[in-house]
Order: C-alpha cells, then structure tokens, then sequence
C-alpha cells in the first residue's frame, strides 16, 4: 500500500513542482540571459537543491513503481512472495540511484 | 448497442461509460516518458555546464528540440490524466469539480504550449551569437 500511495504522491508532487520547473527552465532559457541567470540563482540556492533532490527521487520511485504496475498490468507478480520482494526493493532502488545521481553532481564528478 | 442480449445491454455501460481509453493512454504516455524523461535527464548530466550559453546551444540542435517537444506533450498529457484521477477521487462535489477540471485543462495544455514556444524560439532563432 506504501508503495501505490507513494506512487501518487511522487507522480501528483511532480506534476505540479517538475513540469512547471522545466518550463520555467525552458521560458527562461527563451527569454533571455537575465531570465536564464535569475532562474539559475533559484536553481541553485539550497532551496533550488532541495526541489532538484527531491524530483530525482521523485522521478525514479514514480518510474520503478510504475514499472512494477505495467509488469502487473500484464497479470505477472501477484505471487505474494514475489509481489513483496518488489515492493521492499522499489524505495530501496529509488534512493540508491538518486543518492548516486547526487553524489556524483556534488563531488563534480559530472 | 443491442438490447436483445445480455452482452448487447452491457455493452460501454461501466459505471462511467468508458475508461479503457484513458487507462491505455496513461500507458502509452508512460512508455513516452520512461524514452524521453531518462534521455533528458542523461543529457543534463552529460552537458558541459548549465550556464545560458550552454543550454541554448542544446536546445538549438534539431535532434535535442524535437525530443525536448515530444517529451512536454508526453509527460503533460500523462500528468493531465493522473492529476484527473486524483481530483476524481478527492472532489466529489460536482460544481468544484468541474472548476477543478477546467484548471487542469488549462495547467495542462497551457504549460506543453508555453514550454514547446519556448525550445521552438530557441531552436528557431539559434544558439546566442556572443
């Protein structure tokens, strides 16, 4: 159940704050070098760092729980053994990949 | 729709008269994002910096804009859908909820438009000269 309510809440959470952020990103790349800078100092203050953070580990919890839906979709991993593996694995992946994304940024490995 | 069998008087009638429809597009905008969302955020990773000079020169590249466009239109119609399945489940009154649905409509295809415009002016008018 954690997993499907955490389903809704990264998908509703980027819907809102990750699509209107990349378009704002794109606008402002549009609209010109005091736009772009002005959002690239919200991007990069420790609120900015927050919202980036947060959508990466947004992003893959969605995706690896909507991955695990489309494999039930197809009628596959109800055995309730296999269907609570993938559930215990899923928050566990999604934070591993984000952390790796972050360390990787922060040490300026990217 | 038949009314002489069973099957014929069952036909299309859920309890809200369709919803396959919107239950596959969710897929199919699903499978959209999984291509188009892990490209871009593959590409933000490889790009040398993420000053204005930088990211203009991306967006310029025919092959960056186009999947940058297809990316908006499936990642807005895939939220324009869940965002629908959330307020159907919390907003029950039916006044609010169709306030509620024309906003969503409006986020929606206000906010693809709004970001497509800008990656084609990028595109359209080039990388900056200076």
């Amino acid at each position: 159940m954690a997993i499907s309510i955490l389903h809704r809440v990264t998908g509703d959470g980027m819907a809102i704050v990750g699509a209107a952020s990349v378009v704002w990103w794109l606008v402002a790349a549009a609209s010109g070098k005091e736009a772009y800078d002005s959002f690239l100092g919200h991007a990069t203050s420790w609120y900015g760092y927050v919202v980036m953070i947060g959508l990466t580990w947004a992003f893959f919890q969605h995706l690896f729980s909507g991955l695990r839906h489309l494999v039930l979709d197809v009628g596959a991993g109800y055995e309730l053994k296999t269907n609570k593996s993938w559930s215990l694995l899923i928050p566990v992946a999604a934070i591993a990949v984000t952390a790796m994304i972050w360390f990787s940024i922060l040490a300026g490995k990217i | 729709m038949g009314n002489g069998t069973n099957i014929g008087r069952v036909r299309g009638l859920g309890s809200a008269k369709s919803g396959t429809h919107h239950w596959l597009l969710q897929r199919f905008t699903a499978a959209g994002n999984i291509l188009l969302v892990l490209w871009m955020i593959i590409s933000i990773l490889r790009m040398p910096g993420l000053d204005y000079e930088s990211v203009r020169t991306w967006l310029s590249a025919p092959l960056v804009a186009v999947p940058m466009m297809l990316m908006l239109i499936s990642v807005f119609w895939h939220l324009r859908l869940g965002l629908q399945v959330m307020i159907e489940d919390y907003v029950h009154e039916d006044g609010l909820k169709f306030g509620v649905f024309v906003l969503l409509n409006f986020y929606a295809i206000g906010g693809a438009a709004l970001g497509i415009f800008a990656i084609a002016k990028i595109a359209f008018t080039g990388a900056p000269a200076a």
